[in-house]
């Protein structure tokens, strides 16, 4: 498929950031890792300046909320190395409570919109965004709707009554 | 009401003025705000506000199960509803493993590039009216209503279609549906070669829109731009060539590109990919002939709905149809990511699975949303007249915007 | 025989050089005739709209050509798609801004209870912020169900008084609404 192999991308990864990126998986072939909040600039500089690896589109940022666990929030990137044709995602886990990130504006302008609707979904707080708030919900919601925590439905509704819909 | 007025419009000695151009203004095609602070007509700032249809999808997926997400996505592009429906099923498929068979694909590609030709024709229409041609759209929207009817043949729906399963279709193509589609593939590009004798070297249409808004490769990639507005500025990314889903590798098409990025350019874009579409269908209509006609879903009894009538008379039936209907059949433990080439640039779907009935995570990455964004800050310095016609080439989708 | 066709008269009283009918009828019979809607298309159902107004359904057949994207010109509101919780006070906006007798028509699931989306950001049906007079179903409705609905108002404004928006009755139900 892409022009280089996950195999070869990893160990460029590694020669630069060898202690810090950790839990490689290849789920369908997409190369996985996670590292910190400390690296995650520093790394997505590398692979974005990278003369031969070139990851120069940044496809998507999103969170995911697992309550359960010591770090709840993950925050993840998708970019994709147009030249190569290859995508890596790069995880990062954060503390509840701590939810602070570098943002990624400086690298590329579209990570913009994509870590307001992070900050407005999940309530991760981008350091050094020029702009962070909510996009999508209104500006008077006092909580973050995607975490799991938080009901689909409106719980200020008085028209739904449990008798009709069995529960 | 909040809104986010920016602007302070107190200075009696201002020579600047401040216009609120929408959430419902007639002249953007949806609901997209942007106030915007003028200086004569001339654009100097403007901030955009968005998610006046937001619909809470992703949180909506999260209590849904694996076949009832497909409705859900038919409401992100409702201008081309089966290209979403289609990249769904294909990211479930990836999730569990599914190989569908060449007849599928081939069905697939059919009703996928019908779609991408519907939206298109929405969005160049549209482009005429804000020009000052409201003739073309008029032509051009009546060959939409026929591309409607042949969905209708397959799936019983005009606009929100939710074409098929996991795993295939829920019926076969009719032999009506055949002749619609070979009807439109015989009409349709006469009347798409009138639009090109209307439009392309028009001198209304060409002074109205050459070198507005016009954008470079660099500055549309740092955008994370995708589709055909990508395309216009000379970057050749489409996910039909760089990732092949649905056996698009075994099809002979171009991918048009265009120069600098701008209206003109996105428009001529989006006329050559309806050529392209035409003739990815026709070559899609001629492989299927050599295909057997009966298959039209893998053979994934665990995964794909059986029809009703079997399920009423049929014990295995029966017990697959409670099986996926109550979430009893395990799903494997990991995350996907599948894109499409939609008709507004890379679709993406994220998906992460704990095994569960429904998805633990599903996140959209949605073309309309991620291009929206640089719309304020490229409208600096550009007409009010300009802005206009900039954001209906951009072919901006509120459902998909706003998710 | 002239092949244009128009519509049949009210009932009333014919004579040899006159006819006689009461003004309700006149006025409703020339106002539903002559209705101008105002699209407030958000999403899905706005597109089928477009179809309907577009050369193959034509709704301009029932004398709504010109459509006022000015509310207060407008006669007929025209609700097509979801309204969000942030929709929902600039929709009531751009009702408070149109002038009697003004009509308004729920097109689509969304717009008439929330559809499928029973979610916490969208209305669950515009008749909580504003009086809706026909409710389209479909998700989005065929364009033949919107002309459906269209034919449904201008039968109301065929056969409403008057004096209708006058009575108390009338107030009532806009006072429930906290409109004046």
């Amino acid at each position: 498929m892409g022009k280089i192999s996950n195999e070869e991308l990893l160990n460029s990864i590694k020669a630069k950031f060898e202690s810090e990126v950790s839990n490689v998986t290849e789920p369908f072939g997409l190369l996985t890792l996670e590292t910190s909040r400390d690296n995650i600039i520093d790394l997505l500089t590398f692979l974005k300046t990278d003369e031969k690896l070139q990851f120069i589109y940044l496809t998507d940022i999103t969170a995911i909320h697992y309550p359960e666990s010591d770090k709840q929030i993950g925050v993840i990137y998708h970019i994709h190395s147009l030249v190569n044709n290859v995508r890596v995602r790069i995880k990062v886990f954060l503390a509840d409570g701590d939810v602070h990130l570098p943002t990624a504006t400086g690298l590329w302008n579209g990570a913009n919109w994509m870590e307001r609707e992070t900050y407005d979904f999940f309530g991760v707080v981008f350091d050094g965004h020029p702009d962070l708030r909510r996009i999508l919900n209104v500006d008077d919601l006092t909580v973050f709707p995607m975490r799991k925590e938080y009901p689909l439905e409106d719980p200020n509704r008085v028209d739904k009554h449990d008798f009709f819909f069995g529960r | 009401m909040k809104n986010h007025l920016v602007f302070d419009d107190n200075d009696p000695q201002s020579e600047l003025s401040t216009l609120n151009l929408g959430p419902t203004h007639p002249a953007t095609h949806g609901v997209f705000q942007n106030v915007l602070q003028l200086d004569g007509e001339r654009i100097v700032s403007g901030v955009s506000t968005i998610g006046y249809i937001h619909r809470a999808f992703e949180k909506i997926a999260e209590h849904r199960p694996f076949y009832q997400i497909t409705p859900l996505t038919d409401r992100l592009n409702y201008c081309s509803s089966p290209i979403n429906n289609m990249g769904w099923h294909m990211t479930a498929e990836k999730l569990l493993g599914i190989t569908t068979p060449k007849r599928v694909d081939y069905m697939r590609v059919i009703i996928m590039e019908l779609a991408r030709i519907a939206d298109h024709i929405v969005c160049n229409g549209v482009l005429g009216v804000d020009t000052g041609a409201f003739t073309g759209f008029l032509y051009m929207m009546k060959y939409r209503e026929h591309i409607y009817e042949i969905y209708e043949e397959i799936c019983g729906s005009r606009l929100t279609t939710n074409i098929g399963r996991i795993g295939g279709f829920e019926r076969n193509f009719n032999t009506i549906a055949f002749d619609k589609i070979r009807k439109f593939l015989n009409d349709f590009p006469s009347v798409l070669k009138e639009s090109e004798a209307l439009f392309n070297r028009n001198r209304i249409f060409m002074d109205r829109t050459r070198d507005v808004a016009a954008v470079t490769a660099e500055q549309a990639l740092s955008y994370s731009w995708s589709g055909p507005i990508l395309r216009a500025t000379g970057v050749d990314y489409d996910v039909r060539v760089m990732e092949p889903y649905s056996s698009y590798d075994e099809f002979d098409f171009e991918v048009p590109v265009g120069v600098n990025g701008d209206v003109y350019n996105r428009f001529l874009v989006r006329n050559e990919e309806m050529w392209q579409s035409m003739r990815l269908i026709e070559q899609a209509l001629g492989k299927i002939e050599k295909e057997s006609s009966e298959i039209f879903h893998a053979d994934v009894p665990e995964f794909y709905l059986p029809p009703k009538e079997e399920v009423y008379n049929n014990m295995e039936a029966l017990i697959y149809h409670f099986k996926i209907v109550m979430g009893e059949i395990d799903t494997p433990k990991t995350e996907v990511y599948h894109a499409v080439e939609g008709a507004n640039g890379e679709l993406g779907f994220y998906l992460v699975n704990d095994g569960g009935r429904s998805p633990y995570r599903l996140h959209f990455r949605r073309p309309s949303f991620i291009n929206y964004q640089m719309y304020a800050p490229m409208s600096r310095g550009m007409l009010l007249s300009d802005a206009i016609i900039n954001m209906s080439s951009l072919n901006i989708i509120a459902g998909e915007l706003d998710a | 025989m002239s092949e244009i066709q128009i519509v049949e008269a009210p009932p009333g009283i014919e004579g040899s050089g006159f006819f006689a009918t009461s003004l309700d009828k006149a006025v409703g019979l020339a106002r539903s005739y002559s209705l101008w809607p105002l699209p407030f298309a958000t999403s899905c159902c706005g597109i089928e709209f477009m179809a309907t107004m577009g050369s193959h359904y034509d709704l301009a057949r029932f004398g709504a050509e010109r459509l006022s994207f000015s509310p207060r010109q407008a006669d007929l509101l025209m609700v097509m798609g979801t309204i969000s919780k942030k929709m929902g006070p600039v929709l009531r906006q751009v009702y408070l801004q149109m002038a009697e007798p003004r009509w308004v028509m729920a097109v689509g699931a969304c717009a008439s209870s929330g559809g499928i989306f029973d979610t916490y950001s969208v209305l669950q049906g515009i008749d909580e912020v504003i009086p809706v007079d026909v409710y389209v179903p479909g998700c989005p409705p065929r364009p033949e169900a919107i002309i459906d609905g269209f034919i449904q108002i201008q039968k109301l404004v065929q056969t409403e008084s008057l004096r209708r928006r006058s009575t108390p009755e009338y107030q009532k139900l806009l006072a429930s609404y906290g409109i004046q």
